[in-house]
């Protein structure tokens, strides 16, 4: 059955119609063309396609369409601004070498994200609990870790120097850009 | 995934009718992470999925401070009740249990009735509310009911629930004074993982701080159904609580169990640990209740 649903999508106001059975990853990569999110297993077991759905992290494999009616969705498009420039926790993927092949870096990015909106000063510990949900096959987890263990401090430091600091991620990832780059070269 | 109809009652009874309607064409939905994998996976087709999601106060988590009876809606997520002050200072158990169920992911989805309802023998969920003496209010088309929910399981798979009831609500009663409770779900990894067995322990003990009023030892996993084993918490009964004292009922709860072999797991290594994990959590409890002692 076909329906009418809205809902917030990245900041935008999105009225669509759906069918019933559709899943939200569904919506996202095939009606929507958002395919920054990613289909792993399909049955909630890896993680890849999560989303954050007013302020939750979730499996969008497993949450209906329907489901999503006056909801907030974030989704990892919604993370770099138009200019170019990474989010923190995005940077710092980069930065410290927590990408290998990138298919599990959306999901761990949002739930991440999830995570660190709340408590971006979670230890080690908290980290693991909320990313037990995200499968990496190359299995480079330190380094997820400690990515999402830099942004926090990179978060919360935006957080303590004011609005200033948080609204100038461009600098930020210019700065980490330049210095990956000489990184490389040298 | 095979095309299904969504509805989304706004009331229990406007559910019951639905389902009325659509008999074993339809079938009710809590958090969705069981049913939509099921369905995916072709095990159930409904032509109608009955969501509860919109059914005002299945989601409520409240104490009553006058009667000290704890209520747990069945939409209530785990994460709902792992984020719970209440849950983790009051209830342990409740708190050891849910905080590791599948992922993150699925515990913000996943809800502590579905939990119950889709009844695998591993249920996590399960063993702290059979531990707390929970009871389960069922509505259906002949009207309510109240059942424990350590008699609401029937085999893997399968309680007590006739077609078309909703379990809507968990009711804990008032703890004893002097209450404590843990719970370990053992295996190779806790999560995105069943326990390869589950062991559940609450104890309280008289105003000495030593000999036992109530104890519960609750299995998962160790048989086809969620189970106590009584004959284990009869030793702890009205004797003061020691190492020893605990180990011999881990002994005790091992042989009752109905542990068997399987693709996790052999029978002799779950009863290994359940009689090294009875003690263990059996501790634990004690460390609760001395550490609220001398809190008060």
């Amino acid at each position: 059955m076909t329906k009418p649903i809205s809902f917030i999508l990245n900041g935008d106001e999105i009225s669509c119609d759906i069918q019933d059975h559709w899943t939200l990853l569904h919506l996202l990569r095939e009606e929507l063309g958002l395919i920054g999110t990613k289909e792993g297993c399909g049955n909630g077991e890896c993680g890849a396609c999560t989303v954050i759905v007013d302020q939750l992290a979730v499996n969008s494999c497993l949450y209906l369409a329907a489901d999503v009616q006056g909801k907030q969705i974030q989704t990892i498009e919604s993370l770099a601004v138009h200019t170019g420039s990474l989010h923190p926790i995005q940077q710092s993927f980069v930065d410290n070498g927590g990408i290998q092949c990138g298919f599990c870096t959306p999901g761990m990015i949002m739930s991440a994200k999830a995570l660190l909106d709340k408590d971006p000063g979670a230890d080690q510990e908290t980290i693991k609990h909320a990313l037990a949900g995200n499968i990496c096959r190359c299995t480079g987890y330190v380094q997820i870790l400690d990515s999402v263990a830099a942004a926090g401090r990179q978060m919360a430091g935006n957080q303590g120097e004011g609005a200033a600091a948080a609204k100038d991620p461009g600098t930020i990832t210019q700065q980490s850009m330049n210095k990956k780059a000489g990184e490389v070269i040298t | 995934m095979k095309p299904f109809t969504y509805l989304t009652p706004a009331t229990m009874e406007e559910a019951v009718a639905l389902f009325g309607q659509h008999r074993e064409t339809a079938r009710y939905m809590a958090g969705g992470t069981d049913v939509i994998v099921k369905i995916k996976d072709g095990w159930m087709g409904p032509d109608y999925l009955i969501s509860l999601k919109q059914i005002p106060g299945l989601n409520d988590l409240h104490k009553n401070e006058n009667t000290g009876e704890l209520t747990i809606g069945a939409l209530v997520t785990h994460a709902m009740l792992e984020q719970s002050l209440l849950i983790r200072n009051e209830y342990p158990i409740i708190y050891d249990a849910v905080s590791n169920i599948g992922s993150l992911q699925v515990r913000n989805m996943g809800t502590i009735g579905g939990n119950l309802i889709n009844a695998v023998p591993s249920a996590d969920g399960a063993i702290p509310l059979i531990a707390l003496d929970g009871s389960a209010l069922l509505v259906g088309p002949e009207g309510e009911r109240s059942v424990l929910v350590k008699d609401l399981f029937v085999k893997p798979y399968e309680t007590v629930l006739t077609p078309g009831e909703i379990l809507t609500r968990i009711t804990i009663p008032a703890q004893v004074p002097r209450t404590g409770s843990a719970y370990i779900k053992f295996g190779r990894r806790a999560a995105m993982e069943l326990p390869l067995i589950g062991i559940g322990v609450l104890l309280a003990v008289d105003e000495d701080l030593s000999t036992c009023t109530r104890a519960r030892i609750c299995l998962g996993v160790a048989g086809p159904t969620p189970l106590r084993a009584v004959k284990a918490e009869q030793m702890l009964e009205g004797q003061p609580v020691t190492s020893d004292l605990l180990t011999e009922a881990g002994k005790r709860a091992a042989e009752e169990s109905q542990v068997r072999n399987s693709v996790r797991g052999q029978a002799w290594h779950r009863k290994e640990m359940i009689r090294v994990q009875v003690r263990r959590m059996g501790l634990r409890c004690l460390d609760i209740i001395n550490q609220k002692a001398r809190q008060a």
